[in-house]
This record gives C-alpha cells, structure tokens and sequence, in this order.
C-alpha cells in the first residue's frame, strides 16, 4: 500500500503546482490585462480613497484644485473642488469618477495620485506610509491669467504666454470658459453648449493668423539668407500674386521700401513676393522648425491639442500645390489656408525671443510630495533651433518697431521695450467678422514673457493693433511687473 | 528532542506570527499598536499550549508536525479574518475554542481508533443523513443555490463538513475488508480468438459510440477511457460483486450532485473514495472506470441541473457582458484580487473588499478567502499557504505510511486526501482551474462547522499517528 501511498502525495504535489501556477498566472503574467479589464472597479475606487494631489499656480500658494472629503459607509472618500471657478478650467481640467478626466488633471494623474511601482510600494509598506496623492506645482501666473480673463472681457478668444528661455506656460486663457465644479451636476448642458465652453480655444481651435505669420515669413526669408532687413523690395498695391491681383491693407501703396518698414507697416505685397520667392518647401521647413503640422509639445492631452498648419479646402493637412504668396502673408485659398492655435502663435514668438531655440512648453513645474520634498522637477527642454541666433535677433529688432511705431503701438509699455506683430484676418461668409491677433515678446533685450492674443469673430473694423495689442500690454504688465 | 518537544517549538513561531498578523492589521487600521495584539498572540499561544500539553499526556507519540501545521493555518485564517471582521474573527476564535474542545473530546473518546470500524455501517447512515439534512423543509438554507447548509435557530451549520469525516471512516473500514478481494491475478494470455474479442468488440463499441454520439474532443477522451479501463478491470475476471462499491459510491456522489447541488463537495468525496480505492487495491483500472463514469455522470447533469450548468459557464467565461456584473461577478473579482496583489501583495490589511455598501469581494471570508490572501500577501504568501498544505499532506501520508494495519492506513490517507482534496477544490475554484464552489478553506475560512470537523478531523490523524509510532518504536524502528 505505501507505493499507492507516495504516488497518491505525487498527484497532490503535482495538483497543488497546478494551484501555485494558476495563482502566479493572475497574480503577475496576467496581472496587467485584469487591471486594465474595464469592468475591474478596484482602481477607480482606491483613487477614490487616495487624497489626491492639490494643484497649485506658480506662486506655490495659490490652490487650482483641492479635495473635499465626506464617508461612503466606513472609508473616507474624496471629492475634488475648485477654489477659482472657471479661471483655470483649461489648463488644469476636472477630475470626476463619473465624468473622468481633462486637462492636467489627466496628464498628471499617474503624480496626482502618488503612483508607485511595485518597489516603490514595498518601501513604503515597510515605512507604513499610505499612499498618498503628490501636489503638482504648475508654471500658471495668477495675475497674468487674471489679467487675460478681464482684457478678453467675455468675448471670445484665448491668450496664451510662455516664458521664452524655459518654456514654462504662464497664461493659458479661453473663453467661453466652464466651471469645473459645476462637471458632475451639469456635464451634458455644459458639454451642448453652443459656445462649446469644453473647448480650449489656445489648442484645440485653428484660426486664420492674418499677418501675425509674416513673422514665420520672415524668418523663413531671412535664416535662408533670401533677404535682409534692409533689403528694398517693391511694396505698391496691387501686385499680382498666382495670377490674382492682391492688395494692401486699405489699398495702400508703399512703393520701394525696407523689408523692416515692410513689417512695421505690414505690407501684404512685399510679404507675398519674399513668400514666392523662398517657395513653399522652404516656408514649409521653417514651419515644421516652430512645431507646425504636429500637436504643441505640451504636457496636456492629445485629444485636447490640434496641429497648426497649411489645410485645403478638404480639411487636410497640405505642404504643397498652395498658393505661397497669399500663405506668405497668412491667409491662403483653397488649395491651402494656413489656420493656427493660439499656442502655436505664442511658440512662434517665444522661438524669436529665445534667440531661434523654441523650448518643449511646460504647465507642469514641479512635483512634490505632502512632506515638502521635491519628487520631480520639470526641466527645460529644447524642442528645435528654429533659427540662428542673429535672424531672431534681427527679427526682434524688426518687430520692436512695429510697436514702436507701427500697427502694434497699443503694446508699447513704459520703460519696457516689447516687439511684436498685429494680425487682423477677415472671417465670415461676407467677411463680416475679423479675426484680430497679437503676437509678442518683452523685454526685447532680455525676453521674460512671449505672448499671444487672439478674439474670436469679432466685428469688422476689430483690428490686432487696437483689440488684441492691449490685452497683450496687461498681461506683460501684470506677469513682468509683479517681479517676474 | 522529543516528538512533544518538537511540536512545541513548532507553535512558537506560529504565536509569533499571530501577533505579528494583529499588529499589522491593527497598525493600518488605528495607525498605532495597541497592546491588544500581544494579548491575541499570548492568548492563542496559550491555548495551543495547553493543547500541546493535552496531548503530551495522552498521545505522547503522535506526529509533531501536525498540531502546529493546524494551528499556523487557524492563525492566518484569523488574521485575515480579523482584518476583514473583527466581530467575525471574535466568533471564529471562539470557533477555534470549541475546536480544540472537540479535539481533546475526540482523542479522550476514541482511544483506539479501530473501535470506530464496530459502528462503520451506523457511521455511514449518519453520514448520509447528514448530507440530505439541508434539503429538509424547515431547517435547510440555500447558499448560492446549493444545499450545503442547516439553519438552527441563530446557528448555521454544515452538515457536510462532518459527513466527510464518517464517509472516509466507513470506506477505509469497508475497504480493508474488500480491497482484497478486488484484486484477484490477471488472467493469463487468451487464445487468439478470444484477445481478438475482449480487445475488439469494446473498441468497436467505443469507436461507434463516439461517431454516433457526435462527442466533442472530451467526451471521446472519456468513452476512451472508460472503455480501456474497463477491459483492464474485465481481465480480472471480475464478479459482479467487484463493482458494487464503486457503484455505490458512484450512485451516492451523483445523488449528492442532484441533492445538495455542490459539484465541488461532490468532486471532494468521490475523489476521496478514489484515492482509497487505489491505496486499497493499487488498480489504475478501477479509478479509470470510476473518474470517466464521475466526470460522464457530471456532464450529464450538468445539462439537466441548471445550478450546476450555470457553474460550468460561469467558469468557462467569467468576463462575459452580462455575467461579470452577476453571476460570474464573484470569480472576476478573485481574479482581479488577485491581480492587484502581485509578487508580493499589498500588505496585511491593505486588501479592499467592502467600498460603502458594494460588496467588492463578496464571501471574502469563506469561498474567497484565499484571493484575500493573494491580494494581501501576494504570490509568495498563496505560496506559503500551500506550502504548508503540503507539509501537513506530507506529514498525513507519513503517518498512514508508519500504520502498521489496513485500517489505519486507510484512515489517515483518506483523511489527508480529503482535506487535501478541499484545498484543491475551493482553491482551484478562486484561481479557476475549476467551477468555484461553496466549499471552505480547512482551518482558514470562516465556519464553525469547518473548523470543528477539521480539528477533529487533526484529532483522528494524531490517534492514528501515537498508535503507528509507539508501535514502531516497540518494534525499535524509530528512535
């Protein structure tokens, strides 16, 4: 009997590896396809349970999104709130378990809710620690956000402004704006919104930049040694372009004139020969350098960002067969019309004010845990040399005169010299609307903000210089003057 | 050292552990110990020690292995229930204690086990009424659709936890006396005519029942067996009497799969008898006829009783639309415990299981036990907890090894495959290697009726265990 015996122990050994294999199975090789099977809660809960992260603004001090606590039978579940309404509904989203995420609250989750890896979770079970919700420290200046919600006064647009030499996002604006504590109450009245409130205008919106994308012609002309500034070209009105005659703002005719003056006074003749004269692959190239025809390399979620760009009639993104003239000086046909995001707008004038580097834009700061150690810090981060450093050079000499005493004197501030470019495009069936633009940087010697400003439809005779200018001369004010 | 000696080395660490179990749960619940958790180590060590004691008096010889082995998996069982209910834990250790009273009633009462082969065939009526008690108006409860429990005013009760007990002392009884008249020589080499026939026929009828019947790739697997096995068993020459066990016990699982609707507790017992069958008569054959009738009769009702049938689909596909938030809720959330526990797990008292008043793992005490366990201490803990289910089986199968007569032998393997048998039936079902069933996790999971059978079920292996060593030592074989 004992061989029945000790082969009757074998089978059980054997059926208790079947056990120990069949537990090894879920509890590790499938242990990540059963987290992400969407009917498995446990995440969602224990997130719950998590007191999240808190968000604050730049000063370090300033609460974007804090918790709220209450009981859900014996656990402690938490509720996340909104001291400042709709002011920073764009750049930090919401975070709901009904709703789900947007915004930086979804880019940063994974710190929000203090995500650790299995070695890292071991460490802190061995110190007792519970797991815990790191705060996220953003680059949004308060002031500058303030400053932009009361200059676009309702009307609808965004501003956008970025610390040229870090990339560091001080202002990011769109209005209409929402109320993110109104997201679990309201989520389908806000989300019908004719206004469309959930969209962030700064990334997720294309509008025709009118002239404020000389300065990506320019550029373009200039870093490929085409022109000068001082180069003389014929400015008078009209001039054919692809076979159609195209005139200046006003039907105003310059004559033979500076390509600077030409960008003082924004003259469309001029821009649209230096266009045809790069050609399309250059102006496509230097496009490309800036971060057109890709998402803004943001952290900030793809569905919520668009890519800047040459688009047809057909809604696709073209580099070629478009017309480089009427492109040239922002506008376009059907071939291809060039359409940007504020965001886009605003890197151009941070690459020109950081002498040519275009740095990767940053909200997020820096993270830190709740006993005040720093657990991550954002470094700045090179995206592309759009240019050499003498074209952006040149370029900001050429656009300080443009507020000096161009189209953009409305920025002027006292005491700080700041370059810029007016835009003002003509949208609607009957061009009945304008699509007013400013783009800029101060101080032009020491760049310490780049700013773009944009309204959405605005009655004709709105132009750049007069709408948006002043907006962009507040927001400097309030972000330089506060002490940087 | 002696045996005793050993054993109480043995429930040091255990005592050890127990407090360290209370101090973590303690310490993530109030973020402080208490003193309460050396109190709930001493008092446990205490108890065991007297134990201990009780049976250095009365069975000095019996394996040293065994009551510690117990006592570790009471004291996981206790902490994770502890971490779970504290009111619940507080009735389980109380549990714990009639346990222990049960196990000194049981080595006080049965002297000599042999004395239990006087009353087998009283013992197995018992048995067997025990088993249909949950199916009585009045006093049966539904559990999840099976019978498995008795309702006696505030107590609930398992009648089968204690009918696996008197099954296994009746066969190992039984099955002395026939196993050897079971096996009788192998008949010699036939004339060609004849092989041609006992070999021939049973393959046609195989061949033609498996085209027939259209049978998927398992059903035939089983008629193949079947078959085969059965003409080893014919070889034998065998009398009609050779199959009446097996047809009794056959005909007794599968009532119990239509009364008590439990494939699991069914899987348990039959596999049980088999394990005896083959200890006793050492015949594949036997088992091979038994396992494919098991497993045909098994199919068949599963396609008649819509209990059993919901089970098998369930097991089949848990994450089916429909049956994941219902039926198949239960096993997704063992896995998904499981998932979440990792190499390592969370920590004691880190599982989640209760969120508000949704149940995140519903009977996480009893059936899910062990994905608690998973969750908490990881793959390495589960590995730990079978481990130790090993050892005990080991230190079973050692004891029926040293037995020096049949119904010894009998007794202690059949009590050692069955609750080994257990583990593999509830664990198997958390991990889904088969259908989940109600049955419990010996010692650990939450039950009175559990932990009292299974301390009982200790105290029959330690008789069985003093009476094979003290023997062997007479004869000078163990020192």
């Amino acid at each position: 009997m004992n061989t029945q015996i000790r082969q009757l122990y074998g089978l059980f050994a054997l059926l208790f590896a079947v056990l120990i294999g069949f537990t090894s199975y879920w509890a590790v090789v499938d242990a990540q396809g059963l987290e992400d099977n969407p009917d498995n809660r446990r995440k969602l809960i224990e997130e719950q349970t998590i007191p999240r992260g808190l968000i604050y603004a730049r000063d370090g001090n300033t609460v974007i999104a804090r918790n709220r606590s209450r009981r859900r039978g014996d656990t402690r579940i938490f509720t996340r709130e909104y001291p400042r309404g709709g002011t920073f509904a764009h750049p930090i989203g919401y975070s709901f378990i009904e709703n789900g995420r947007r915004s930086l609250e979804l880019t940063d989750n994974d710190f929000l809710v203090g995500e650790e890896n299995e070695f890292e979770s071991i460490f802190s079970g061995l110190e007792g620690r519970d797991q815990e919700g790191k705060d996220v420290i953003t680059n949004l200046d308060v002031g500058g956000t303030q400053a932009a919600v009361a200059g676009l006064a309702g009307r609808k647009g965004s501003v956008v402004a970025i610390e040229p030499q870090t990339g560091k996002v001080r202002v990011m604006v769109s209005i209409p704006e929402y109320d993110p504590n109104q997201i679990p109450s309201n989520f389908r009245q806000i989300n019908r919104d004719p206004n469309k409130p959930l969209l962030n205008r700064s990334t997720q919106e294309l509008y025709p930049p009118g002239s404020t994308f000389k300065v990506v012609t320019a550029t373009a002309a200039l870093d490929s040694g085409k022109v000068t500034p001082e180069t003389i070209i014929d400015g008078s009105s009209p001039k054919e372009i692809s076979g159609v005659p195209l005139e200046n703002s006003g039907g105003q005719s310059f004559g033979p004139i500076s390509f600077t003056d030409a960008l003082t006074n924004s003259v469309n003749t001029v821009f649209a020969q230096v266009g045809e004269q790069i050609g399309r692959g250059t102006l496509v190239e230097y496009m490309r350098r800036f971060g057109f025809y890709e998402d803004p390399e943001l952290d900030y979620p793809d569905f919520q960002m668009i890519p800047s760009g040459i688009i047809n009639g057909d809604g696709d993104y073209v580099e070629d067969g478009f017309d480089v003239g009427r492109v040239a000086i922002g506008q376009g046909g059907l071939e291809g019309e060039i359409r940007s995001s504020p965001m886009q707008m605003a890197l151009v004038a941070s690459a020109i004010a950081n002498g040519g580097r275009l740095m990767r834009p940053r909200l997020t700061d820096r993270v830190v845990r709740k006993d005040g150690r720093v657990a991550e810090r954002i470094q700045p981060d090179l995206q592309s040399q759009v240019m050499k450093p003498e074209t952006a050079e040149q370029l900001a000499g050429m656009m300080s005169r443009v507020v000096e005493e161009g189209t953009g004197t409305a920025a002027a501030l006292s005491g700080i010299q700041v370059a810029g470019k007016t835009g003002t495009a003509e949208v609607g069936e009957f061009r009945e609307f304008t699509q007013p633009w400013f783009i800029c940087f101060a101080p032009v010697e020491n760049p310490r903000l780049a700013v773009a400003v944009t309204l959405e439809r605005q009655p004709a005779g709105s132009q750049g210089g007069t709408v948006a200018a002043p907006i962009a001369k507040s927001v400097l004010e309030a972000v330089l003057g506060g002490g940087g | 050292m002696s045996a005793r000696t050993r054993e109480l080395f043995g429930l040091l660490p255990v005592s050890l552990l127990v407090a360290a179990g209370f101090a973590a749960v303690l310490a993530t619940r109030t973020e402080q110990v208490s003193d309460a958790t050396i109190t709930y180590g001493a008092v446990f060590l205490g108890l065991c020690v007297m134990a201990h004691l009780f049976i250095r008096a009365r069975l000095p010889e019996a394996d040293p292995y065994l009551f510690p082995l117990g006592a570790l998996l009471a004291a996981v069982g206790l902490v994770l229930i502890y971490r779970i209910d504290a009111e619940l834990a507080r009735e389980q250790a109380q549990w714990f204690v009639v346990g222990l009273l049960f196990f000194c009633g049981t080595i006080l009462l049965i002297r000599d086990h042999h004395v239990l082969e006087r009353y087998r065939y009283l013992i197995a009526a018992g048995s067997i009424a025990l088993l249909v008690l949950p199916r009585l108006p009045g006093i049966g409860a539904q559990v999840n659709g099976a019978f498995l429990a008795i309702k006696l005013g505030p107590i609930q009760f398992q009648p089968a936890e204690f009918a696996k007990l008197g099954i296994i002392v009746f066969l190992a009884s039984y099955l002395r006396e026939t196993g050897d008249i079971l096996v009788r020589p192998r008949l010699r080499p036939l004339p060609g005519m004849s092989q041609l026939l006992l070999y021939g026929l049973p393959a046609a009828a195989a061949l033609l029942l498996i085209l027939a019947l259209d049978l998927g790739v398992a059903g035939s697997v089983l008629v193949i067996v079947f078959v085969a096995s059965l003409v080893a068993v014919l070889r034998e020459r065998p009398s009609p009497k050779h199959f009446g066990p097996l047809l009794l016990v056959w005909g007794l699982a599968m009532l119990m799969l239509i009364v008590i609707r439990d494939l699991g507790s069914s899987l348990m017992f039959f596999g049980g008898f088999l394990a005896l069958l083959y200890v006793a008569t050492g015949r594949l054959s036997l088992i091979g006829v038994g396992a494919t009738m098991f497993f045909a009769g098994s199919f068949f009702l599963a396609r008649n009783e819509s209990h059993v049938q919901e089970r098998v689909d369930i097991w089949l596909d848990p994450f089916k639309p429909g049956v994941v938030d219902d039926e198949g809720y239960q096993i997704a959330q063992s896995l998904f415990a499981q998932a979440d526990g990792g190499l390592f797990g969370r920590g004691f008292g880190e599982a989640l299981i209760q969120f508000g008043d949704l149940s995140i793992l519903p009977a996480a005490h009893t059936d899910l036990i062990y994905a608690v366990l998973v969750n908490e201490a990881g793959l390495f803990g589960a590995a730990g907890l079978i481990g130790a289910y090993l050892l005990f089986a080991f230190r079973g199968f050692k004891t029926a090894m040293l037995a020096a007569d049949g119904f010894s032998k009998l007794l202690a393997t059949g009590l050692t495959a069955v609750l080994a048998l257990q583990v593999f039936v509830i664990v198997g079902g958390v991990t889904r290697v088969i259908p989940l069933t109600g049955v419990t996790l010996p010692f650990v999971s939450y039950g009175g009726s559990s932990i009292v059978a299974n301390m009982v079920l200790l105290a029959l292996l330690l008789i069985v265990s003093d009476h094979a060593r003290s023997e062997d030592i007479r004869r000078g074989g163990l020192v």
